[in-house]
């Protein structure tokens, strides 16, 4: 294969309601790439039989547990893999249930991509405004409605763009920049890899086309240097002069691009110091970017320790205990107001109380309810938290990694919400500390 | 480089290391598993991009069946020495001498049998967490792991019950005897594995590459002939996986393609004998990875029970 040119590895999830066909659709983008194996054919063909029917099931491919093939639902987020020369996909296929919404927030949280499908007789229904409501919330930077089941309403344009109607009517009020319409046949593969001959009314490009090509060199924040401390690198070789003194600083870049040189500042301590070194097993690099994982090493030997986040000094983060965010609560015993948790932001863990519950969200509606009594398990809603530590932060809006959080409760240890900040009110004020420069 | 974007591998690797350092961060006692096989070479390497200049921080750990390739247990022994690692390995042969573990009568494969040694090992050494090269695209019941895999007191995986995992904030979190099984390749394919250990020009063990073996059929699977008996003070370790008068052995110019035990590898003919010809037929392949193992084969949701046992 010549690979002369980089691969870019493209990340989607498919969500849809029961039925619509989500598994079959991955299916046939397996099957239509020949991403499929003989032995995964065979086994297919086999439950065919098993089944009776006789006909493949493209579903059985990715309803990969025996309690999900018994029930012939999908019960958890499934993860399926595939390439075509000019890309690489990972596949999170996300259950459609109402009681499963909380998978679909963990398959979309890492997404470039959002599929929604809908059923062509059905069009939109409650599902499709909960799919498209969470792929917004999360800022998924792309959406893509898939029309499916086309061939069941005889190819119609006009039911087509009467479904793509329905969505204007409430798209405008989400913030979606990237919309794509797409009418298909996963069953048949009409529109999925092979333009269909029975949409000559369609202009666009095929499924697979659009995720082939569609623009994702945007998606990662390059602005605001940001450096979560994930471990602080001592080797503390005393036969080594050089290692002996060695004090690098290791984390995953969530935020903008990173210079020898440049000057940052350590958070929350407020300390200012110089990139004296980006430190890398291949070697010392120039600039580093989001999301490599590096090895800072600066000029000061600074007091740093694993949730500390080093910083640009343009653009600085906000901070503070008091924070408000929307969460979208996972767990069966609902989140009340008073109650404690553990936050996990970043690299660090800090004890957080709810404050205050402000609101919960009508999926149907997209409207507020103000002071709800408590979130249950799948609701979404907006929250006042208040830390035991300040916490250093962006907007969920600004900066996907530096302002999301889960909670955990306490005592099972189950991640229980996962949390989006709201920008914070006022930067982050660091006392003049300035003897480090 | 100044493009300031990353190409798949680099983002598969960058997402690896930042688990890797999660599980030093976040564990007091982790371990990770190596068994000198492609994947876990690949974890020894991204170990060394996650935290040198320092020490690996963990100890290896290998759980050996007793009836592995003994190019394989070479490999592993120098590797492990080379990166100033110590290696811990437990064997099923002593935990079925101390009766932790129990064959069940006429199996000749003791893959189960790795669980409870598995097991024996996290609690003598207290290990919090166990970093492993599983992939999802390996298997069906795989592909639902998480990155942390939560296992209870007993070692059991719940699908039904797994902890959500969002963006890149790993749940850590434990109660006494509870551990975490990590699988940092999750996102990996097999494809991904060659052209990584390609592009780190990393060694692999040479039974992976194309050389000459007697083998003999069963199980639809070309296995090969395992070697000869020689101590006659002691049961014959393979003792039902030698061909039988019905099954001819053949020479034969094979590779492996996945490495479990001699008894569970099927080989698969092949003229592969670099990297490069591995890859170029991982490309053209029609048959999965776990095609060719035999402990798979047992039923559609073999990996899946195992997996609820507490298999890695």
């Amino acid at each position: 294969m010549p690979a002369s040119h980089p691969v870019e590895l493209l990340r989607f999830n498919t969500c849809g309601s029961v039925d619509d066909g989500k598994s079959t659709l991955i299916g046939r983008l397996l099957y239509d790439s020949k991403s499929l194996m003989e032995d995964q054919i065979e086994a297919l063909e086999r439950s065919a039989d098993l089944t009776g029917g006789g006909q493949i099931n493209l579903a059985n491919l990715t309803d990969g547990l025996r309690a999900e093939r018994e029930q012939g639902i999908t019960i958890d987020v499934a993860y399926r893999y595939f390439a075509t020369p000019r890309r690489k996909f990972i596949v999170a296929d996300t259950p459609g249930h109402v009681q499963y919404t909380r998978n679909m927030v963990t398959g979309a949280s890492t997404a470039n991509l959002s599929i929604v499908l809908v059923d062509a007789r059905q069009g939109v229904i409650e599902q499709s405004r909960r799919h498209t409501y969470i792929a917004s919330l999360l800022r998924i930077p792309h959406l893509v409605i898939a029309i499916n089941k086309m061939d069941l309403v005889d190819w119609s344009e006009s039911r087509f763009i009467e479904i793509r109607d329905e969505f204007e009517t409430f798209l405008p009020r989400l913030d979606m920049k990237d919309v794509k319409f797409i009418p298909i046949s996963a069953l048949n593969g009409d529109n999925v890899v092979e333009p269909s001959k029975k949409t000559p009314w369609y202009v666009g490009p095929t499924l697979l086309g659009h995720l082939e090509s569609l623009h994702i060199g945007s998606d990662w924040n390059l602005n605001g240097f940001r450096l979560p401390v994930q471990w602080v690198n001592r080797p503390n070789n005393p036969t080594d002069r050089e290692l002996h003194d060695f004090r690098g600083l290791s984390g995953q870049i969530a935020g903008g691009i990173v210079k020898v040189g440049q000057k940052i500042m350590v958070l929350p301590s407020g300390f200012k110091s110089t990139v004296k070194q980006i430190w890398t097993y291949d070697g010392p690099v120039e600039e580093a970017f989001c999301p490599q994982s590096v090895t800072l090493v600066l000029e000061h030997d600074l007091d740093i320790s694993r949730g500390d986040m080093i910083v640009g000094l343009d653009g600085l983060p906000g901070a503070g205990t008091e924070l408000r965010a929307t969460v979208c609560w996972m767990n069966p015993r609902p989140l009340q107001r008073g109650r404690k948790y553990f936050l996990k932001h970043t690299s660090q863990t800090v004890q957080v109380m709810v404050s205050a519950l402000e609101s919960r969200i009508d999926i149907r509606s997209y409207d507020a309810q103000p002071e709800p009594p408590e979130l249950a398990m799948n609701d979404i809603g907006e929250v006042r938290l208040k830390t035991a530590r300040p916490l250093i932060y962006d907007g969920y809006n600004i900066n996907r990694l530096t302002g999301s959080f889960i909670l955990i409760e306490q005592g099972t240890n189950a991640t229980v919400a996962a949390g989006m900040l709201h920008p914070a009110l006022e930067a982050v004020k660091p006392e003049y500390n300035d003897f480090a420069i | 480089m100044s493009s300031y974007h990353l190409d798949h591998l680099q983002y598969l690797e960058t997402e690896a290391i930042h688990i890797m350092r999660e599980v030093a961060a976040e564990f007091e006692r982790p371990a990770l598993l190596f068994s000198g096989g492609k994947d876990s070479i690949c974890l020894l390497r991204l170990a060394e991009k996650a935290f040198r200049p320092s020490d690996i921080p963990m100890p290896f750990l290998n759980v050996e069946t007793g009836h592995e390739f003994p190019e394989l247990i070479e490999f592993r022994d120098r590797r492990a020495q080379q990166l100033g690692a110590k290696l811990i390995v437990r064997t099923v042969d002593q935990a079925i001498a101390n009766g932790t573990a129990m064959p069940a009568p006429g199996e000749i494969s003791r893959n189960k049998l790795q669980i409870p040694v598995l097991l024996g090992a996290i609690e003598e050494f207290r290990f919090d967490c166990a970093i492993g090269g599983a992939r999802r695209d390996e298997e069906k019941a795989r592909a639902k792991e998480r990155f942390f895999s939560f296992r209870d007191a007993f070692g059991q995986w719940d699908p039904k019950n797994q902890r959500p995992e969002i963006w890149n904030l790993y749940n850590a979190r434990l109660n006494p005897g509870e551990n975490m099984r990590v699988f940092p390749l999750s996102n990996w394919t097999e494809m991904d594995v060659w052209e990584y250990i390609k592009k780190e020009k990393l060694e692999v063990p040479n039974i992976y590459f194309s050389h000459r073996r007697d083998c003999f059929r069963r199980g639809g699977q070309w296995l090969p002939v395992p070697p000869s008996h020689t101590d006659a003070t002691k049961p014959d370790p393979y003792e039902g996986a030698r061909p039988k008068s019905n099954e001819p052995i053949k020479s034969m110019v094979v590779r492996v393609r996945t490495i479990a035990d001699m008894i569970s590898t099927g080989m698969i003919e092949s003229p592969a004998d670099s990297v490069d010809d591995i890859i170029a037929e991982v490309s053209a392949a029609r048959v999965t990875e776990r095609g060719t193992r035999a402990d798979d084969k047992a039923s559609e949701a073999a990996m899946e029970d195992r997996k609820k046992a507490g298999y890695f």
